[in-house]
């Protein structure tokens, strides 16, 4: 009896400590934000928002998130194909190295691309010459996206690939379809799904990033200044109300876009 | 056609991510191998690298215990209703959607020095924001579904038969819990401890607002090479940022590794 008491006590220990845990950890910073953003109302929200700096910072980052985005879809359905369907000597290998980006601490990141895009390397006085500079400036902001998200579009399109059914493809052949055709009207369908929630999953990240684009933009207000480094010169410049105003949006924003890939998920593997 | 597609993804992945990792592995020695060892062995750079250690050893103890427990609760307790489950495991999510800069943030509105439970803790002795804690917390906030979703989809597969078998069989739980469940998670349970580590090794945005970046007292291997390269000490932060490179390109050597052990 004693022992089954004891074991009660243990068991519902473990079940309200690992709740609490839960609930302090991730929860309540959640909402303690959400809380902050209103604490003066919604006036004071809308204020911190319209703030020129602030909103023209998240319009920057979403656009330059979007061209991120849209060349990862090019390059990583690309290499995603590729690297399911052909076999070639250093398959394995470019395999194991799409993680990269993701097992790299993103500050050392930020200062790969600023050797590697700096006005004392080649690919710097290369675009000198041409007229523009990438430091700094946006291409640079691109290409550090890029980078941080190269590898969700591959991730999501490798499965779809492998467990897509060889017959239809072969269907299409037989009745008499181009290599171009069938590419388009049977495979690429098939992998939309995998594209896009890659694509947004990588649109959400590159919203999100900070290491890598802190130390390659330029933080110029309204120019060069991404959301993520406008909320850190915020907290720093001791105002936690506007920092917590762009936050939210940004949170908000992200928040959506996970619900909406975990709903086309669900729908996916529900059929 | 096959051709020019192979080739143009060598040159994608040599373009992208062959070059900076090799110009960041060359570039630590663009003073020689003297310029390197000073990188490495300014004070601020041991305290900072050790920093960054312990701060690893205790995050990923910290998840391993928590993220296997609530994955175990998440998959199979019976006193979580369905809806409150489906909610918990959309909110473990969450954090991946949370820019690291706002997952500092979130700490410093709750438990920053003006805060009513931060100055509270301050008075007991216990700072939790440009200290240790602050910059544990903010980790353990960003790295914690690693190991929650890669242990949940493996208790799912297995199902509970061979637990309800080993309890009918009159094993206590812990003993089933070690017999039973462990051997068959105890693979994604590494992959998630690496995945773990490497995003705690490379963890910067929460620090470096937690912990306000103090040289020798709260600052880490990554919010060092940041403060280096504003320096313009490009040297210094690459010696440093090669450690880090090589830290993690050594964890994915072995996460591929787990990976085929894994599927074997």
């Amino acid at each position: 009896m004693t022992n089954m008491l004891q074991n009660r006590w243990w068991s519902w220990g473990f079940r309200s400590a690992i709740l609490l845990y839960f609930i302090l950890l991730i929860v309540f910073p959640i909402i303690g934000i959400y809380g902050q953003s209103l604490t003066n109302g919604w006036a004071a929200l809308v204020d911190n928002l319209t703030e020129p700096i602030a909103w023209k910072s998240v319009l920057l980052t979403a656009k330059l998130a979007l061209f991120a985005t849209i060349i990862n879809i090019l390059i990583g359905t690309m290499a995603g194909w590729v690297l399911i369907r052909y076999r070639f000597p250093g398959r394995s290998l470019l395999n194991s190295m799409v993680d990269l980006p993701f097992a790299l601490p993103t500050a050392v990141v930020g200062l790969m691309m600023l050797l590697l895009l700096g006005p004392r390397s080649e690919v710097g006085h290369w675009a000198d010459s041409l007229g523009f500079t990438i430091l700094f400036h946006e291409p640079a902001i691109v290409v550090a996206m890029v980078f941080v998200t190269f590898p969700f579009v591959i991730r999501a399109v490798q499965p779809l690939l492998e467990e897509m059914d060889a017959s239809e493809e072969e269907a299409a052949y037989t009745l008499g379809a181009s290599r171009a055709k069938t590419f388009f009207r049977v495979i690429l369908p098939a992998m939309v799904p995998g594209i896009m929630s890659g694509a947004m999953l990588a649109f959400s990240r590159a919203l999100a990033e900070f290491g890598a684009v802190v130390l390659v933009a330029g933080n110029i207000p309204g120019r060069t200044l991404v959301a993520s480094v406008y909320i850190y010169g915020q907290i720093e410049s001791d105002n936690p109300a506007g920092a917590a105003a762009v936050s939210v949006l940004l949170l908000t924003f992200s928040f959506l876009v996970l619900w909406l890939v975990s709903y086309v998920q669900s729908r996916r593997t529900g059929r | 056609m096959k051709a020019l597609w192979i080739t143009l993804t060598f040159i994608v992945f040599a373009l992208l991510l062959g070059i900076p990792v090799v110009r960041i592995a060359g570039g630590a020695w663009d003073d020689g191998w003297s310029g390197f060892a000073a990188g490495l062995s300014r004070p601020e750079a041991v305290h900072a690298l050790m920093m960054t250690g312990l701060i690893v050893v205790i995050v990923t103890a910290v998840n391993a215990l928590f993220g296997v427990m609530l994955a175990l609760y998440l998959v199979r307790a019976k006193w979580l209703g369905t809806q409150l489950k489906r909610i918990m495991n959309s909110i473990v999510d969450l954090p991946f959607a949370v820019s690291p800069v706002i997952g500092g943030l979130m700490i410093v509105l709750l438990l920053g020095p003006d805060t009513a439970l931060g100055s509270l803790l301050n008075k007991a002795g216990v700072p939790i924001v440009y200290a240790l804690p602050g910059m544990v917390i903010a980790t353990l906030f960003v790295t914690f579904p690693l190991i929650v979703r890669e242990v949940m989809p493996v208790l799912q597969e297995i199902g509970d038969q061979q637990e309800e078998a080993a309890h009918l069989l009159g094993a206590y739980a812990w003993t089933t819990f070690w017999r039973v469940t462990w051997p068959s998670i105890r693979w994604s349970v590494v992959y998630g401890v690496v995945l773990t580590v490497a995003r705690t090794l490379g963890e910067f945005g929460a620090v470096l607002v937690v912990s306000g970046n103090i040289i020798n007292k709260t600052q880490t291997a990554t919010t060092l090479v940041y403060e280096d390269v504003e320096n313009f000490n490009l040297t210094a932060a690459n010696a440093v940022a090669l450690v880090l490179a090589a830290c993690s390109i050594g964890l994915l050597l072995f996460m591929e590794w787990a990976k085929s052990r894994k599927a074997s």
